[in-house]
């Protein structure tokens, strides 16, 4: 298998340190030599990769930007963003795996969590010994999570959640599920709190969601919790209303930013060497004007939405960075992708609906990306409300 | 037991090299340099040798300029202790790189002198042998698998149509074949640890130059394929030519 050799028409690469250039090259190596050689078959299947979990956790992918302390390896969130980016050049069913572990299990316990609740579980999931997957969405609330139904009442040294949870990545695989429940009135989005929810407790039951026609290479389930009961110390102590869950999507959107880059860098590269291959009317297709004109169009995209990532990354390092700031990001980079990917089947013709080449597989994932933490149209509202100081959603 | 291994900075095997435009150069813009593929698996069976000791260091070497400093990163990122620097340019003939390898590695202690059995990108599978006989040290290159008994060591080696098996008495050097093991990947907290490690500068003078550059030039250019038909029913077709044209079989 070919190594890739990356996009970066900017030389964007000098806006990076040798370190984060060193831990993406790392991935980009594994990803090259051990995903995607297993990618597609995995996605006609309609399977999940687990095989990869371990040598992710051995890189030390899971809760990567995190302390030390909890046996993570503390990059700064660009480098973060670049395992992301990565990823998902592979398959956005393998970075959502690990945007879960990091930005919606790993974080919560680290941000709401006891002392005690870090030490016991994120090493864990740094190793992926434990599994974890993050149930906020339900049924009849997906964009709008502060109306959820799912109740946590207190009874003695338990709590007891009932409710259902929908397009639950990793639901089925999941040792541990962060659940967001109601535990006053259910007009009161202020009385939700998080818990961790491990998996074998009586009244737990995940399924499969049937019939996807996107990021087939992921785990996606429904949850029923049927007055499943936890202990008490199984409340996440820092969680307090709907701020909470979002936090959490919100550093998941950040990684999403970043992933979006990959999957169209991968589709652009598919799509240059096709270009420069496929002969019609005597000639490559390169060399026609409309290919031309449209392989610049994705590049030129691209490269905006790559500065936008580092541009991304440096202010959350600098600790500057504002939620609406990623909801544009998210927005944007995953649209580009959206598009690169769709205008690269295109250009690939009728190869271009085969698993065989990567457009058509990233094109039908990249629609779970553009819904999933938030659609595009509710990440412009957040941004259009900030503009404008008018909320457009209620 | 102490191992230090030497590596070099090359062109990525995927680079497409361009002719500089003195004819006698190549055109650096816009190639990405790695730890020499042959070197990688050096830096591996070290890593399992002090492993697999319990004690030591793995100490990796270069002859080079500045940029070196991310190869040598490379490796400290693997897992290697600790990384010397030889300020100074290789010559492109082997003997003037011993030369100042052997001089650098004579000042130090060590067990084991590891090295790819070649270069990737001047391919002249030289240096290995040059700095062993410099210091007067046996020396097995090609090597596919090794063993170290207290100061006995078997190594295995490819050699044309068949394998080898070797002896010698440490200390010693081996020179590594893809296929003696297979190298880890850097983890990412490794990555983070190779900027805190040692990585001593040692200023050692540019390599003695004992050939000159006449000219360099690009393989010639390929001609297109033929394509002979497609499925089973094209398979009599390509195998006359196969037999006839191209004398392939
Ligand atoms: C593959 C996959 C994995 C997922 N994984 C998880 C997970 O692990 N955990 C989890 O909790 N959730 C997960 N989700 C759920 C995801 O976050 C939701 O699907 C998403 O928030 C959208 O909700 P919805 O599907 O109910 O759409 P809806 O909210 O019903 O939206 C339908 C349409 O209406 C638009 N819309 C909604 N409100 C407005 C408004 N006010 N103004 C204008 N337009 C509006 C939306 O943009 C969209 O186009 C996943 C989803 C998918 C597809």
């Amino acid at each position: 298998m070919a190594s890739f050799a990356g996009v970066d028409y900017y030389d964007t690469d000098s806006l990076l340190s040798e370190e984060e250039r060193a831990v993406r090259d790392t991935i980009r190596a594994w990803v090259d030599e051990r995903l995607l050689p297993v990618i597609s078959r995995c996605y006609a299947e309609h399977r999940f990769p687990s095989e990869l979990i371990p040598q992710m956790a051995e890189f030390g992918v899971f809760g990567a930007n995190m302390p030390e302390k909890y046996g993570c390896a503390e990059l700064n969130n660009v480098a973060y963003g670049l395992i992301m980016q990565e990823l998902e050049r592979g398959d956005s069913g393998i970075r959502s795996f690990a945007s879960v572990q990091s930005s919606l299990v790993m974080y919560p316990i680290l941000e709401f969590g006891s002392e005690g609740q870090r030490m016991h579980w994120l090493p864990k999931l740094a190793k992926a010994e434990v599994v974890g997957c993050y149930g906020l969405t339900e049924p009849d609330y997906g964009s709008d999570p502060g109306g959820l139904t799912t109740r946590a009442v207190k009874d003695g040294n338990e709590w007891v959640i009932s409710g259902t949870k929908m397009w639950i990545t990793n639901g089925s695989i999941a040792d541990i599920a962060i659940i967001w429940a109601k535990t006053g009135a259910l007009d009161d989005p202020g009385s939700i709190r998080g818990f961790v929810v491990e998996t074998d407790r009586d009244g737990y039951v995940a399924k499969d969601q049937e019939g996807k026609l996107s990021l087939l290479a992921s785990d996606t389930s429904e949850i029923s919790l049927q007055e499943v009961r936890v202990p008490s110390e199984n409340l996440l102590p820092g969680s307090s209303g709907l701020t909470s869950p979002l936090m959490c999507l919100n550093q998941a959107r950040y990684g999403i930013a970043w992933g979006a880059v990959g999957a169209a860098m991968a589709c652009y590269e598919e799509a240059l060497s096709y270009a420069k291959n496929r002969v019609q009317f005597d000639r490559v297709i390169a060399g026609y004007q409309i290919q031309q004109i449209r392989l610049v169009e994705m590049l030129t995209e691209i490269t905006k939405a790559q500065l936008l990532a580092i541009q991304l990354g440096r202010l959350k390092d600098r600790g500057e960075l504002r939620h609406t700031q990623v909801s544009m990001a998210k927005r944007n980079n995953v649209n580009v992708a959206c598009e690169v990917a769709r205008e690269a089947r295109r250009l690939l013709g009728a190869n271009g609906i085969l698993l065989e080449y990567q457009s058509m597989r990233h094109m039908a994932n990249l629609e779970s990306v553009y819904t999933y933490e938030g659609t595009h149209d509710i990440h412009g509202l957040i941004v259009g409300e900030e503009i404008t100081g008018i909320s457009a959603l209620r | 037991m102490n191992i230090i291994v030497c590596v070099k900075r090359v062109p990525d095997s995927e680079s497409r090299i361009v002719l500089g435009g003195d004819g006698r150069s190549i055109d650096t813009q816009g190639i990405k340099y790695v730890l020499n593929p042959y070197d990688e698996y050096a830096v591996e069976e070290a890593l399992r040798l002090k492993e697999g000791a319990g004690a030591g260091s793995v100490t990796v070497m270069t002859l080079g300029g500045e940029e070196s400093k991310e190869t040598l990163r490379t490796a400290l990122a693997m897992g290697a202790d600790q990384a010397v620097l030889l300020k100074g340019h290789p010559s492109s003939d082997g003997l003037g790189t011993a030369e100042k390898l052997a001089a650098a590695i004579k000042e130090r202690e060590y067990d084991v002198v590891l090295f790819g059995k070649q270069a990737i990108d001047d391919d002249n599978l030289q240096v290995p042998a040059m700095v062993a006989e410099l210091l007067q040290l046996p020396c097995a290159t090609v090597v596919v698998a090794v063993k170290i008994d207290g100061n006995k060591v078997t190594a295995e080696r490819e050699v044309e149509g068949g394998h080898e098996i070797v002896e010698f008495e440490l200390p010693g050097v081996i020179a590594a074949q893809k296929g003696l093991n297979e190298p880890r990947y850097p983890s990412l907290k490794g990555i983070m640890a190779a900027k805190k490690k040692p990585l001593e500068e040692v200023d050692v003078g540019d390599a003695e130059e004992r050939l000159d550059f006449i000219e360099l030039m690009n393989p010639p250019e390929r001609a297109a394929g033929e394509i002979v038909g497609e499925g089973p029913d094209a398979v009599p077709e390509l195998v006359r030519r196969l037999r006839e044209k191209a004398k392939a079989l």
